[in-house]
């Protein structure tokens, strides 16, 4: 580790904070339903979810030998390339993160590397139609599938358990979410985790450290895993909110369909083929459980937020890594400036955040307010009005029995 | 500019998900409903007849709560392999 320049230091610190904030952008795909039904209190499922992502981290003997999957010629890549598709990735996770919208960690890092393989070398170093084929295509097809899935096994369930009490069938569904979930968690850990652990072993064959095609050393591995275990532990409470109870409210029936999908399509497309975004299909699942459930809704205006953070993900991390990239171009100074750019951007997105907090206390309320939206200390929610409440006034800190608010058995 | 979409397994993911999710929260909820009524007939009727559908069902749910752990073994192996 003697060979260790600044720059390549900054690049590993850089992508092990990527790291840690895909782990808590992601922890809502394995533990939103299951802390928004009360399977799980909101610590014991995060706790959970980050043991499950550091095994899984562990677990997993296939190296990534590719971070980008084909979408841009990784021969020759720059240092710098990297460490400004990072800060691309990070700033983009961040905001929808203050914005409370579930979207893909790895469509930021796509994004950002293309943004900065397009400043860096232009067209010829981008394949655009692997973006169609790894990033569109899998986007697209995951909410329908998890969707669809996730919609039929709710009304299977509810149809079979239509003469049972739901006292009676809590602790089961309770168990089987948390199962799900598990699994969710795990094989977030492994494919995740993988790809920081990916990125830096390129940073270090870039930078000359290692020789190319060498498996990731000890500390990457355990670095990695740390960091997306922490992210995860500390939980994006923000993004949890939105997908456990902001889309629509789930029941422990649906919760455990919702997540039982988004397990299945996960492991599913992984090993048949044809991956699918892992956080697309999380929400689809508990859009589609939401409205396998009689008389259950999705509030699409909430669900419309999040497709568009969708749609603009690649584009925005994009954008903001070709700038970084223009910088990091100009020599040193630029890389320090894009350096302190990121400390700057971030600190500022988070006293946004503080300003609003949401944290394990509050992750339940149904309240999908804009972020400045107004807080009326007396609220008066109709129960006629509980299909779309995204419009109305968020409940005060700690109140309980909003009508609203999911049952619990 | 290869733009080569694989169609089959993607026809495929969306038929396995589609059974495999559909199957086994059918399974489970036969399973969770099993252990309910279980629970319902040892509480309710404590003849002889009562005490055989109970022994029936219970043992119906154990059967289906075993076929959802071993896929949930086979979707960690997935995972680990």
């Amino acid at each position: 580790m003697e060979h260790i320049t600044l720059l390549l230091g900054i690049v590993i610190v850089t992508a092990l904070v990527f790291d840690f904030t895909n782990g808590f952008h992601d922890t809502a795909n394995a533990m939103a339903t299951t802390i928004s039904t009360g399977a799980l209190k909101p610590r014991t499922a995060v706790a959970m979810s980050a043991v499950l992502n550091l095994a899984g981290a562990f677990l997993s003997v296939e190296v990534a030998r590719t971070i980008s999957g084909g979408l841009i010629n990784e021969n020759g890549i720059r240092t710098e390339v990297i460490f400004a598709a990072l800060v691309g990735a990070i700033l983009w996770n961040l905001l929808t993160w203050l914005l409370g919208l579930p979207s893909s960690s790895s469509h930021a890092l796509f994004g950002g590397l293309i943004g900065a393989t397009l400043m860096s070398v232009g067209t010829s170093g981008v394949n655009g139609g692997v973006v169609v084929t790894k990033v569109l295509i899998p986007a697209l097809a995951a909410p329908v599938v998890a969707g669809l899935a996730a919609l039929l096994a709710t009304r299977l369930t509810y149809r079979i358990g239509r003469r049972t009490d739901d006292r009676a069938t809590a602790k089961g569904y309770r168990a089987g979410q948390i199962a799900s979930a598990g699994l969710v968690s795990l094989a977030h850990g492994t494919n995740d985790a993988q790809k920081t652990m990916g990125v830096i072993t390129l940073a270090l064959v870039t930078g000359g450290v290692l020789a190319p095609g060498s498996n990731p050393p000890l500390w990457v591995i355990v670095s990695a895993g740390t960091a997306i275990a922490l992210g995860t532990y500390l939980g994006g409470w923000r993004i949890i909110r939105t997908m456990g109870t902001g889309l629509t409210d789930l029941r422990p029936q649906q919760g455990f369909a919702a997540q039982t999908s988004a397990a299945t399509v996960i492991l599913a497309s992984s090993h048949l083929g044809f991956s699918l975004s892992t956080t697309q299909s999380c929400s689809g699942a508990v859009m589609g459980a939401g409205l396998g459930r009689r008389g259950g809704t999705v509030r699409w205006s909430t669900a419309g937020r999040m497709f568009a953070a969708w749609g603009l993900t690649l584009p925005a991390a994009g954008v903001v890594a070709a700038g970084a990239e223009f910088l990091t171009g100009q020599g040193s100074w630029g890389v320090s400036v894009v350096a302190a750019l990121l400390v700057v951007l971030s600190g500022a997105i988070w006293l946004a955040a503080r300003r609003r907090p949401v944290d394990h206390t509050n992750v339940n309320e149904t309240v999908t307010g804009e972020p400045g939206a107004r807080t009326a200390p007396a609220v008066t929610p109709s129960p006629a009005s509980a299909g779309d409440l995204s419009t109305t006034i968020p409940a005060p800190p700690g109140s309980t029995g909003e009508p609203a608010r999911t049952a619990r058995v | 500019m290869g733009m080569k979409i694989d169609w089959a397994a993607l026809g495929s993911v969306f038929g396995v998900s589609l059974a495999a999710t559909v199957g086994l929260v059918g399974l489970f909820t036969l399973g969770v409903v099993g252990l309910a009524r279980h629970e319902s007939a040892t509480a309710t009727t404590a003849g002889q007849g009562g005490a055989g559908t109970a022994g029936l069902a219970r043992a119906g749910a154990y059967a289906c709560f075993a076929l959802c752990v071993a896929a949930v073994a086979y979707g960690i192996r997935l995972i680990v392999a």
